[in-house]
């Protein structure tokens, strides 16, 4: 059993929890996922850790609540406890070093690129971050990244928070305006990222991404998260879960993610339906 | 004739060999209750009385752990089922589970005299009906452990091997504990083998029978990850540790279309379905979507499993695409024969070749072609060749690949100095040791892909030399201390036994 010793929200759907998790805690590395498992009927899913502190034997993860799994946690509290968390799991991302780079957050994968631009700052980088999002209140982290950023630029598609437009307009105007990225590290929704390394491969830069496919173990047993790169079968948990955004079949990883649509509609129905007979109960 | 059997050796073999009674096989296909109901207390007394006592019982000699099965039949004769049941657990410490899944037909019962001439002694079934027995009347008590070790093992990896590694160290008094990536042990037996072949109950209950020897477990630790091997040396003060993280990494074949929604791994659709409960969607949250037609390549135990599986999540048409004939496959006879009954539809010698999506990226068909077979390969068996012009489609909407696994490499990546073979195998001797000292391996991660029994041979081979090796090291430093201190040190009182094993 995994206690949450914190919990509080950043925006109406995404949350961020202080884990008890004192074996992991000081492993992680940036880049590295656990594996949660919020009940014990629960399905197992991946969420990157976001930070740890090895003294305290705690990690951090932002979640935010998008299917039954993610907004069940989303009703937990501190003093709860989590199942399961398995980790530290997949390889933790390369940190260049001295270099100019992107960093390019989409929703709540702003939270996965937090501990990334972390690592990048301290090793030298000169940091240029894009984050984005649909509208004002899916904005997270916008201190956190502004404290490990030398330049921090934010988009809403709506408008409704500083300049209206996806990242990718951004980060094309900041190419166009001369800066010669070495790098770009980019994490969010598949087609972010599709869209993120076609501007980069334009402009030739190396980009990351990283890949968020659908997951059984996370530990290389069941082959669920097979992506194909630059023609050859991955598995994300073990392989990745960054690669050469130049060399992903995301079309492919956003057809597979699609796989049970029908279930996750039935089990956000029920979850629906539970959690308004509880409010209902406790009324 | 003896004192418990007054039957001569003529008229035990006119007695019939003694089946398990089963569930039929047009309710057992639409459900995952076990399949086999055992031998009944009757059935069993019967079929213990057909033994022939023999004076070299050549029997235990076919057996992977050596289980005195004379011993155990005549206990069953004297109606001591417990007598019987721990008489096994002196060499097996999880008979309910090698009852279950040992392939009894190879090993014992292949060597059993009166299989010369006669159907050979049920001695599968006989174990375990004992098994069962105690179970069900909660007779176990834990063996005793006379002396008890401070020295700390580690076992990584909570299957067959390792459980079996862990057992029979905890036996003889060392502090054990068992690292499991999962979030449950055992391994094979919890994600891959089915609830219908082996209960998850039964799997529970023996796995609390690990612990009552004093056995820590930690679920949800991945070696190599969470912590390194040379960190339960250096930091966990750890004197040995036992690897047993089997084959995980699931084998693709390669051909296109692999990537389509509808194809699984044979493990990830198992572990789904066992270790995930995705059969009981939603109330289980893991979703597993079955078509109509379902697809399984391949011809092993996990292919029929995976088949069989197939069937009881309603698919109508479950096909067994393999490359092979009959003869050439490597699954038990009686699963086989199992899933015959159960309606599966056997494709041998059919190879496939692509497969087919729907605009949606789903499976919609497989292309498949027939083969022949042409001069035996390195395997022994005849090597099968495609028959040109043979090319066919059949339309189907689930695909499982079992075509084979290989070991996991992250505990070989992590570890320096310790020696691998191709397949990624971690290389031992016989007695498990492997190229680094105080380090052994054994299971599927020494082998590359067996049985559960032959995993749990070498986990019980690989206590005995750990066994070995820690006498002589801690007799290394008796010579070095003086000797008093160091034969004291290694008897620790009771109430410290079994403390924390995490580090600070």
């Amino acid at each position: 059993m995994y206690p949450i010793l914190k919990k509080e929200f950043l925006s109406s759907t995404v949350a961020r929890f202080v884990i008890k998790a004192p074996f992991i805690a000081p492993k992680r590395k940036p880049g590295n996922f656990v594996i949660v498992r919020v009940i014990e009927t629960g399905e197992r899913i991946p969420l990157t850790i976001v930070d740890s502190d090895p003294g305290a034997g705690t990690i951090t993860l932002i979640v935010q609540g998008i299917g039954k799994t993610t907004r069940l946690l989303l009703t937990k509290e501190a003093g709860d406890v989590l199942t399961d968390v398995a980790g530290p799991l997949g390889n933790p991302t390369e940190i260049l070093e001295n270099k100019t780079v992107a960093c390019i957050g989409g929703g709540v994968g702003t939270a996965e690129l937090y501990p990334i631009t972390q690592a990048l700052k301290a090793a030298g980088n000169e940091i240029y971050t894009i984050v984005g999002a649909r509208n004002k209140d899916l904005i997270i982290l916008e201190n956190e990244m502004s404290a490990c950023s030398h330049h921090l630029f934010i988009t809403t598609d709506d408008g409704s928070y500083q300049r209206k437009g996806l990242v990718t307009d951004a980060l094309r105007e900041l190419a166009d305006t001369g800066i010669l990225f070495d790098a770009a590290y980019a994490i969010g929704p598949l087609p972010m990222m599709k869209a993120v390394a076609s501007v980069t491969k334009k402009y030739h830069i190396k980009t990351f991404v990283s890949l968020n496919a659908i997951m059984v173990d996370g530990t290389g047993m069941c082959g669920g998260c097979r992506v194909t790169i630059g023609g050859k079968m991955k598995f994300a948990c073990v392989d990745g879960p960054e690669f050469d955004g130049h060399a992903v079949d995301f079309d492919e990883l956003i057809m597979r993610n699609r796989t049970y649509v029908d279930f996750e509609r039935i089990a956000n129905q029920r979850f629906e339906e539970s959690h308004v007979c509880a409010k209902e109960t406790t009324v | 004739m003896t004192a418990l059997n007054p039957l001569k050796p003529s008229e035990r073999m006119k007695i019939a060999r003694q089946e398990s009674l089963e569930q039929n096989a047009a309710d057992r296909s639409r459900n995952f209750l076990e399949v086999s109901h055992g031998l009944n207390e009757e059935r069993a007394l019967l079929e213990a009385r057909r033994c022939l006592e023999c004076k070299d019982p050549v029997c235990t000699q076919g057996c992977p752990v050596s289980i005195d099965i004379k011993s155990f039949i005549q206990l069953i004769l004297e109606k001591n089922y417990v007598g019987a049941v721990n008489k096994i657990r002196e060499a097996n410490y999880l008979p309910a589970i090698c009852g279950r899944v040992c392939p009894q037909e190879e090993q014992c019962e292949a060597v059993c005299t009166m299989g010369k001439k006669h159907p050979s002694i049920a001695i599968g079934k006989l174990e375990r009906f004992v098994a069962d027995f105690e179970l069900e009347h909660e007779l176990f008590t834990p063996p005793q452990v006379k002396e008890k070790r401070v020295e700390k093992v580690a076992i990584v990896g909570g299957g067959p091997a390792g459980l079996t590694c862990a057992a029979e160290l905890a036996k003889m008094g060392y502090q054990v504990t068992v690292f499991e990536a999962l979030h449950a042990v055992g391994g094979v037996l919890r994600y891959g083998i089915p609830e219908f072949r082996l209960p998850r109950a039964i799997l529970d209950l023996e796995t609390e029978r690990i612990k009552a020897l004093g056995v820590q477990i930690h679920t949800n630790f991945l070696v190599g990850r969470t912590a390194t091997i040379d960190e339960f040396f250096d930091e966990w003060g750890f004197k040995a540790v036992f690897l047993g993280t089997g084959a995980g990494t699931p084998h693709f074949m390669g051909i296109p279309g692999e990537s389509f929604s509808g194809v699984y791994s044979a493990n990830e659709f198992l572990t789904r379905v066992n270790l995930m409960k995705a059969y009981q969607f939603p109330d289980f949250d893991t979703p597993i979507k079955v078509g109509k037609s379902v697809a399984v390549i391949g011809g092993g135990n996990t292919a029929m499993d995976a088949v069989r599986t197939s069937k009881r999540l309603g698919a109508e048409h479950a096909y067994l695409i393999y490359r092979r004939s009959r003869e050439e496959m490597p699954a038990r006879q009686e699963e086989i024969h199992h899933a015959e009954q159960e309606g599966i539809e056997f494709m041998f010698l059919t190879a496939p070749t692509r497969i087919l999506a729907d605009q949606n990226n789903w499976v919609r068909a497989i292309e498949c072609q027939k083969m022949e077979l042409g001069e035996p390969d390195d395997s022994g068996r005849r090597r099968p060749v495609p028959m040109k012009g043979s090319e066919f489609r059949l339309e189907i909407e689930t695909v499982i690949e079992a075509i084979g696994q290989s070991p996991n490499p992250i505990i070989q990546a992590t570890t320096p100095g310790l020696d691998t073979a191709k397949k990624g195998t971690v290389v031992t001797d016989e007695r498990q040791r492997t190229s680094r000292p105080g380090i052994f391996a054994g299971g599927d991660l020494a082998r590359g892909g067996a049985t559960v029994i032959l995993a749990m041979r070498d986990g019980k081979t690989a206590a005995a030399a750990i066994h070995e090796y820690l006498t002589e090291q801690s007799h290394a430093t008796c010579d070095l201390k003086p000797c008093a201190e160091g034969a004291s040190a290694r008897r620790v009182e009771s109430s410290t036994f079994g403390g924390e094993p995490a580090p600070a």
